[in-house]
């Protein structure tokens, strides 16, 4: 480990907004590694408290926000910043990639004006030439002629914009790169293309990337690790091929019965709803949903163990053995959930 | 969908084509006004002054005894020559009329604009950069009462105050009558005849009477003004691409001023633009309190003699103001903001 | 386990209609939910609009003497032009008539009115809005021309125009000047009126709606309406404040009610201008500050209204949270 220190290190990470019916926990607890020049994929329903983790880790939170725990970028702790660390931080050392492209740009500056401003915000003794040409280099390799540089954003389609927003991010030359939903509001074959230049990332860049997702297919595609999240927690995570072939956690292995393929013949689903993230379920907060749900389930939080080398899971169904308590794991009965309590 | 951005010529030649049936529909509008009223407008005027015969004359000469169609058709020629007759009550040729107090009008409007538009964008970025802390409630606080407070008797309180107790300002008038016989007045702005003319003491006079007016009626514009900025920089502050700027590490300095501020004042200039219309109406009650000598004073005192042939020629002119100012204000608009142009 | 899944969460924004009870609670519910600061502004508001309306409504009861009255009960005359004193709070003016009493009396002039011209607007620009907005089509080209024409005119012409030729044929009085001052209004209406409806038609529940069959009637009255109908208090507000003043302006310029049918402000400091020169304060500072405090009141309940209402503007107000130290868990 100590060969290859990771890029970015999030110790316990906790992000929690302060709300009338009290603070929701939108991350809680989380920590993981990236290695450089690592793809690691974060994925999770909508409204797990992926979007708050990446914008946790640079620091980019609406004023109401706490966190505790620790991001170690470069042996400082990004929490602990002053703003103007922060500033000089976000860019060349950590870049952050939006989801929705078509209102990321400012529709009143040329595209030469975008890249002009961030590269003389970080790089003040930097000359209009030096930026002319790095910025149609890094825009080259996204497909984007020199031409059109100085044109507006809305001229642009939304594909195009967000290969923009990746060139604006890569042309400071970060370390670790933050992919947010990247290709979400994008249709298919756009979204090939993006997850070709990402992979590209790794070979030119040796950039470490979090690419934070829904679709599965994606992190098949382009992952070389992978973190699932639940309820603001990370329930499981390890390298993309043992994860998807051989699930630990019931959620990781009822979200990949859930893809549809050419094979499906029947919709299958995880039936209940997101949890609460002001008042998450006792113990193990996937119990409610759980199909393999056991007594010790909501009586007590689930420990973290390591199944096999490279891998960790949060679910009692992997023990520890010794700190289940007699009668633990029968199965645990409860009633149907009703229509009713969904709603 | 991603679209080529116009030539600013293409555009501007598009509104103007768009922006002929609205000036027909005002000068329609105008047209119709002005004949709803019983009888004809000599009659009305002139009534009781003439007898019948001199009356039909002065009518056959006008033309309104012929069909109501001809005489619009006949008005919209006349406008289109730019020939408005002559006003019944006391015979002055309108053209020049309008002329001459419409440059009352306008340097009392222009400079309040000015005022209106400083006041308005400097406290309303203010209170909308700093949203919910006191220097915003004040600021918000202080463009309501203020456009609350009408112009008449902001006017009131100005005359009672600086004229009356502090004797510093005059109450009336563009100018002192000596200077109002001295000075050569060929463009009819006084401020610039004087510069023209490097008479000094005339300039201070002219300015000390301007002074009052102008700024009741900036003051009162600028209160909308405030309202305007402010939520435009709210809902700018909140754009997706602010976030990403500051995701890029850029200061909160360039982000506020280069980003938001600009951004929020481009809707901004166009809807003060459009409320030249509404310091138009402003300056009617102005020049009234006042006694300036403009076209908002000379519409109503025809208006109270019935001469309609003037009411109608101030009425057009000012419809052509609006239509024109409104065009240019989209001109402005497209040149800012890429976007618009189609 | 035979369960639902749980359904799509609704849209922000236009929402698919409720029972009639609900759409009510849902109006209220943000004005009850508002905390800090639009809610002093939304109270400050309410409190004097209230205070004018009770004055407007009692007004023989309130006012010392009658707003045209120039002399006592036993036929003496009031003082001319009198400076404020413990027999007239506010003075008297250069007919003799008592300035607290006009101002109170003006206030009831002013509501009436304005109450009336709001009235009229409302009901030619609203349905004209959601007629125009829902068929498009040339009838609403043509509309949307007319309307914005009638919009881009300084109001104060139209108005004056339209007062001045009324009262040639039905007189000068309550009723000519509401039209006047309901007529400048009723674009604004219609444009607020016909964007929602445009926004709204393009809903997917309007589209579904139109797919089962739904006639277009029942799709305005039960689907669009009630969306709309959302915004047009807090316009009904901020035109109201406006109105007021537009009452003023005419009344000032001379278009107004008539002295003789009414006590009305504008008209009032109209004749105080003259005795600014003489320093006489009283005649035109009561009447003007009652125009100030009225409109700002009205203005304030607007912009209240609409602080809570407007999800653009309303601020989700995050409270500050203190995160428990804990063990390490992961």
């Amino acid at each position: 480990m100590s060969l290859n220190p990771p890029a970015l290190s999030v110790s316990d990470l906790r992000v929690w907004y302060g709300t009338t019916r009290g603070p929701v926990r939108a991350v809680d607890g989380v920590s993981l590694d990236i290695k450089p020049g690592e793809t690691l994929g974060l994925v999770g329903e909508s409204g797990c408290g992926k979007s708050t983790l990446g914008r946790g880790i640079i620091g980019l939170l609406p004023d109401g926000a706490a966190t505790a725990g620790e991001v170690l970028f470069e042996d400082e702790d990004v929490l602990r910043m002053s703003r103007r660390e922060l500033r000089r931080l976000r860019g060349p050392g950590i870049g952050l990639i939006f989801q929705e492209p078509m209102t990321r740009l400012n529709p009143l500056m040329r595209i030469e004006d975008h890249f002009a401003e961030t590269l003389k915000t970080h790089e003040k003794e930097i000359d209009d030439d030096e930026v002319r040409k790095r910025s149609l280099e890094v825009l080259a390799g996204m497909g984007i002629p020199p031409t059109r540089f100085r044109q507006y954003p809305h001229e642009f389609s939304g594909g195009m914009r967000q290969r923009i927003m990746i060139a604006l991010a890569l042309v400071l030359r970060p370390k670790v790169v933050i992919a947010d939903e990247p290709t979400t509001a994008l249709d298919v074959i756009v979204e090939a293309q993006i997850l070709g230049i990402l992979a590209d990332l790794k070979r030119n860049f040796d950039a470490a990337l979090l690419l934070i997702t829904h679709n599965l297919g994606i992190v098949a595609e382009a992952c070389d690790r992978v973190a699932v999240m639940y309820a603001g927690r990370i329930v499981e995570e390890g390298r993309v091929p043992e994860v998807f072939g051989d699930p630990a956690h019931p959620y990781t292995r009822e979200l990949l019965r859930s893809i549809i393929s050419l094979g499906t013949t029947g919709l299958h689903y995880i039936p209940g709803a997101p949890p609460d993230l002001i008042e998450p379920p006792t113990g193990c907060r996937f119990h409610p949903r759980c199909p393999d749900a056991m007594r010790v389930c909501p009586e007590r939080f689930p420990v973290q163990v390591s199944p096999a080398p490279g891998r960790r899971v949060e679910c009692w169904l992997h023990g520890p053995e010794e700190l289940i308590p007699g009668g633990g794991k029968a199965p645990l009965e409860r009633e149907e959930i009703a229509i009713a309590d969904e709603a | 969908m991603p679209k080529q951005t116009t030539s600013l010529r293409t555009y501007a030649l598009t509104r103007l084509a768009l922006a002929v049936p609205m000036f027909l529909l005002l000068l329609t509008l105008v047209f119709l006004l002005m004949r709803v009223a019983p009888g004809d407008p000599i009659s009305a005027a002139l009534g009781g002054r003439l007898s019948q015969e001199e009356l039909q004359i002065r009518r056959e000469a006008a033309g309104y005894d012929r069909p109501l169609i001809v005489q619009y058709f006949e008005y919209l020629g006349d406008v289109a020559t730019g020939d408005f007759g002559t006003t019944i009550s006391d015979n002055r040729p309108v053209t020049g009329m309008i002329v001459q107090n419409g440059a009352a009008t306008l340097e009392l409007t222009m400079v309040a604009m000015l005022i209106a538009v400083l006041v308005g964008i400097g406290i309303g970025l203010v209170a909308g950069r700093y949203r919910d802390t006191p220097v915003d409630v004040v600021g918000r606080l202080f463009g309501i009462v203020i456009y609350a407070a009408p112009i008449f008797f902001l006017g009131f309180l100005a005359q009672l105050v600086f004229g009356k107790w502090l004797g510093w300002l005059p109450t009336s008038g563009r100018a002192s009558p000596v200077v109002t016989f001295e000075l050569n007045t060929p463009t009819n702005l006084f401020i610039v005849d004087a510069l023209i003319a490097g008479d000094w003491a005339a300039l201070s006079d002219i300015l000390k009477h301007l002074v009052m007016p102008a700024t009741t009626l900036g003051l009162v514009t600028g209160g909308i003004f405030i309202r305007l900025v402010r939520v435009n920089v709210l809902q700018t502050l909140q754009g997706d691409y602010i976030e990403a700027a500051r995701a890029r590490g850029l200061s909160e300095r360039s982000v506020v001023f280069r980003h938001a501020f600009k951004n929020a004042l481009v809707p901004v200039i166009t809807v003060m633009g459009l409320q030249f219309a509404l310091l138009l109406s402003g300056a009617v009650l102005t020049e009234q309190t006042f006694n300036w000598p403009g076209l908002g004073s000379e519409l109503i005192r025809y208006l109270d003699n019935r001469d309609y042939i003037a009411v109608q020629g101030i009425i057009t002119f000012f419809a052509l103001v609006v239509v024109g100012m409104s065009l240019l204000i989209d001109f402005v608009n497209a040149w800012v903001d890429p976007r618009v142009r189609y | 386990m035979k369960t639902q899944r749980r359904g799509p969460q609704p849209a922000a924004g236009p929402t698919p209609p409720v029972r009639r009870a609900g759409l009510f609670g849902r109006m209220i519910a943000p004005v009850r939910e508002a905390s800090g600061l639009p809610k002093w502004i939304l109270w400050a508001g309410i409190v004097i609009t209230v205070i004018f309306v009770v004055l407007a409504v009692f007004a023989p009861l309130i006012a010392p003497f009658d707003f045209d009255q120039y002399r006592s009960v036993d036929g003496a005359r009031f003082a001319k032009q009198a400076a404020p004193s413990s027999e007239h709070p506010f003075g008297t003016n250069v007919q003799s008539t008592d300035v607290l009493s006009r101002v109170i009396y003006g206030s009831r002039t002013a509501l009436i009115v304005v109450l009336i011209a709001v009235a009229f607007a409302m009901m030619i620009g609203v349905p004209l809005g959601l007629i125009s907005g829902y068929r498009g089509g040339r009838m609403d080209r043509v509309l949307l021309l007319i309307m914005d024409t009638l919009f881009a005119f300084p109001y104060l012409l139209l108005a004056i125009v339209i007062a001045f030729l009324l009262s040639e044929s039905i007189g000068r009085g309550v009723m000519s000047a509401a039209i006047s001052i309901s007529v400048i209004y009723i674009p604004q209406y219609y444009r607020v009126v016909r964007n929602h409806v445009l926004s709204v038609r393009e809903e997917p529940f309007v589209e579904a709606a139109r797919a089962i069959g739904a006639k277009p009637r029942t799709i305005v009255r039960r689907y669009v309406f009630s969306n709309v109908v959302q915004s047009v208090p807090v316009i009904a507000t901020l035109n109201a404040a406006d109105a007021i003043l537009t009452l003023a302006a005419l009344g000032f310029l001379g278009y107004g009610i008539q002295p003789t049918e009414a006590a009305e402000w504008g008209y009032d400091i109209q004749r105080a201008i003259a005795d600014a020169g003489a320093g006489i304060w009283w005649t035109g500072l009561f009447p003007g500050l009652a125009i100030v405090l009225l409109v700002t009141g009205l203005t304030l309940l607007g912009e209240g209204l609409n602080d809570v209402i407007n999800p653009v503007l309303r601020r989700r107000r995050l409270k500050r949270v203190e995160i428990p130290v804990s063990e390490k868990t992961t």
